[in-house]
């Protein structure tokens, strides 16, 4: 090899005035960057990704990381990112495959939006003394009702409901499987939901029986592979979701590499110890919308009808005339996953390069949907790329039921967005199967850490509600002119359908 | 009990399916379906593990899809996709099935005395005792086995259809075998695929499936069993392993 060695990524320094010699860092570091050499410690900054577990646990403060320490000649299109891309892919001739969500800095949407609040007229609403509603059911909702009055007057729904998920609040959580995170970190998870009243995703990766008790707020997944997928699983479930499409990946399947799959994994997803689950880029029994149609049905069929089944696509282009056929396939919610979103492994030529943003796509599905009156249908879920309280009053007011949540639940338990989950060796004990990493997470206390993240974006939802003058989610939801775009093009602020902001 | 007989004629697929989950509640072990003309789902999800179902006549798609237990004889061909992530039980068509039979099926028999279409036993898995098996009596189109992570497909190429004449077998194989009655041309294999003589154990082991399978259909085992068989598996069980590198 002729290009040698390339620069740190990050450099670790220990201040020998601070330090204690505790050893915490050694012990807590899965990459290998401290050890011990008699009474010192030694450091190979070059196998640090920044995952900051030394620095949580370092008692003195006396670890520093320094991002970038030697940097190439600085140039505006052969960036360092491009150019370590080249030497790697000189090197091996492979695919580059990364963690984490989209790492490029495009522009967020989000925020270039800005929420609105009442002055003088129209009063705001004080959460604390008035019922704010949260409330939100996702689901078909009939076009109309028929009623049968009975001869005292009252009466009677003839109306056939479709089966709804109750959420006391538009905030789930994703669908991260247990193979890409650890079961630590899905029972935290499944156990906030449970407490909060909202829902989580499974994953494809099959229901584990540790979370048997909390399956009444599992909505359970069903993707390419089909893995863990039996009768059994699929009553388990609170909902059922087709994964046709991940925003971190859109266009292509998934490989869960053997090494992640250990033996209780492989009973999971029921599946050979050691070996690649490999879930196929399409469902090879859904190669039209009408095939898709045949599949929600046999989900429904198979449960007799008592479950919402959802549809999980990608945001791309044609999202929006995706939507609509999903709308007439009889699912009961489609949920659109914006580019930002989330991934344990993706090639990074599709995590950074392909997709559109969650906003762009959710404003578009929603003028469709109500442009062709089916908008009552289906809820439509947003996912991928929403960070904070704000992201979520925002893409509710562009046309969304309610989101779901992966990175920041994940960074709830720890996570400090190191972006190689891809790797297995997750120092927090999340993205990893490793018993002496995944031991280091409590699910007792992680549970609460997400539960209040939940709890504390829920009050500041209501307090934004409230300011514009709003007690009811059902208010918000698609209520554009709360929304102002700043600095947004004239193009893109036609496709959110949201005014600029003084007008 | 007696059996207990459905008449599908002008029935949508949910209520025949009610009838049917009706009829195991109650006890039967014997159900007889006649005039089923397309009714997609049939045994969708059911347990069962002593009840067999008739159908006589051309059922849908998704014929005994994660069904769990029961066995499901048909007297006609079936359409796409019948033991589509099945679990447990057993399906015996007694004609030809469409695309992508056996899809996912983690579990339990899948028989077709004729041919099957594209993707026949596409990623089907295994786990532990749980090892699916697809026996097709005629020939299997492009793609037979593609993906498949575990469990067994055996082609016998009966009636004058060649077993394996189009491309793409076994391609993305990382678990599970396939054995096809006679000898495959290499062309018509997908990529990471080996093929082999089969040996006298693994003759040992299908013997007893192809026996099952002649009597299912009064087929003579005698000639079946005689035959030389060829084997297709996966080179390995980790295709992707070297496929990427870390950013």
């Amino acid at each position: 090899m002729s290009i040698g060695s390339t620069p740190l990524k990050f450099r670790v320094r220990i201040d020998p005035a601070l330090c204690m010699n505790c050893g915490r860092c050694i012990d807590n570091c899965s990459y290998g960057v401290f050890r011990r050499d008699g009474d010192d410690i030694r450091i190979n900054s070059r196998n640090c990704v920044a995952c900051h577990r030394c620095i949580a646990f370092c008692p003195r403060d006396a670890i520093e990381i320094e991002e970038q320490p030697g940097d190439y000649r600085s140039h505006p299109v052969w960036t360092r990112r491009i150019r370590e891309a080249v030497f790697n892919q000189a090197r091996t001739g492979k695919i580059i495959s990364g963690g984490m969500g989209n790492a490029l800095p495009y522009p967020i949407i989000f925020d270039r939006l800005v929420l609105d609040a009442c002055q003088v007229t129209n009063p705001s609403i004080d959460p604390l003394r008035e019922p704010m509603e949260l409330r939100t059911y996702i689901g078909k909702k009939p076009s109309s009702l028929s009623l049968d009055e009975r001869p005292d007057g009252t009466v009677e729904l003839r109306t056939k409901l479709a089966p709804n998920l109750q959420i006391e609040t538009p905030i789930m959580i994703g669908h991260m499987s247990y193979g890409a995170i650890s079961l630590n970190a899905q029972m935290a998870m499944a156990k906030a939901v449970t407490s909060i009243g909202t829902f989580m995703g499974t994953g494809e990766g099959g229901l584990h029986e540790a979370l048997y008790p909390y399956q009444n707020h599992m909505i359970v997944q069903v993707a390419s592979g089909r893995f863990g997928v039996d009768i059994n699983y699929l009553e388990r479930g609170a909902a059922i979701e087709i994964k046709i499409g991940q925003g971190a990946k859109p266009g292509i399947g998934g490989h869960l590499p053997g090494e992640k799959v250990c033996a209780d994994v492989a009973c999971t997803r029921m599946i050979p110890e050691g070996s690649d689950a490999i879930s196929p880029a399409p469902h090879h029994d859904i190669y039209s919308i009408e095939d898709l149609k045949q599949l929600v049905r046999s989900l429904k069929e198979a449960t007799e009808w008592k479950k919402p089944v959802f549809v999980k696509i990608a945001a791309v282009h044609n999202s929006a005339a995706i939507a609509a056929g999903i709308a007439r396939s009889g699912a009961d919610a489609v949920v659109v996953d914006g580019f930002r979103g989330g991934t344990g492994s993706a090639p990074v030529a599709f995590r950074d390069h392909v997709g559109i943003p969650v906003e762009a796509a959710i404003a578009s599905v929603d003028a469709k949907l109500r442009s062709q009156g089916i908008r009552n249908e289906v809820s439509v879920i947003a996912s991928g790329g929403i960070r904070q309280s704000t992201d979520v009053a925002k893409i509710i007011c562009l046309g969304a039921d309610a989101v779901y949540i992966g990175t920041s639940a994940l960074v709830a338990m720890g996570c400090r967005v190191c972006g190689t989950c891809n790797r297995g060796q997750c120092a927090w004990g999340i993205a990893t199967q490793k018993p002496e990493l995944t031991s280091r997470l409590d699910p007792e206390t992680n549970a609460v850490q997400v539960a209040n993240l939940i709890h504390g974006w829920t009050l500041e939802l209501a307090e934004l509600m409230g300011a514009a003058g709003i007690n009811s989610i059902e208010s918000l939801r698609g209520n554009r002119d709360r929304l102002r775009g700043y600095m947004l093009d004239e193009n893109l602020l036609d496709v959110l359908d949201v005014k600029t902001v003084g007008a | 009990m007696k059996p207990v007989r459905i008449d599908a004629k002008d029935l949508h697929y949910t209520p025949l399916n009610q009838k049917i989950r009706a009829a195991v509640k109650d006890g039967a072990k014997e159900i007889v379906i006649d005039n089923v003309l397309g009714q997609r789902f049939i045994a969708d999800g059911l347990r069962g593990d002593d009840v067999t179902i008739t159908v006589n006549g051309i059922p849908g798609g998704d014929l005994a899809m994660f069904m769990s237990g029961p066995t499901v004889v048909v007297h006609g061909n079936a359409d796409h996709a019948p033991g589509n992530t099945m679990d447990k039980g057993k399906v015996i068509i007694h004609g030809s099935a469409g695309d992508a039979v056996s899809y996912s099926m983690r579990g339990g028999r899948v028989y077709v005395r004729d041919n099957i279409g594209y993707r026949g036993g596409i990623h089907m898995k295994q786990y532990l005792e749980k090892r699916p098996i697809l026996v097709v009596g005629g020939g299997a189109r492009a793609f037979l086995g593609e993906y498949m992570a575990g469990g067994m497909i055996i082609v016998l190429g009966l009636n004058g259809a060649l077993p394996i004449s189009e491309q793409g077998t076994g391609s993305g194989i990382h678990g599970g075998e396939i054995f096809v009655r006679g000898p495959v041309d290499p062309k018509y294999l997908g990529g990471g695929t080996r093929q082999e003589p089969v040996t006298a154990e693994q003759k040992a082991i299908i013997r007893p499936i192809i026996e099952d399978f002649a009597k299912s259909f009064g087929i003579d085992p005698a000639p079946l069993v005689a035959s030389e068989y060829t084997r297709i598996a996966a080179i390995s069980a980790r295709p992707f392993a070297s496929k990427y590198t870390l950013e």
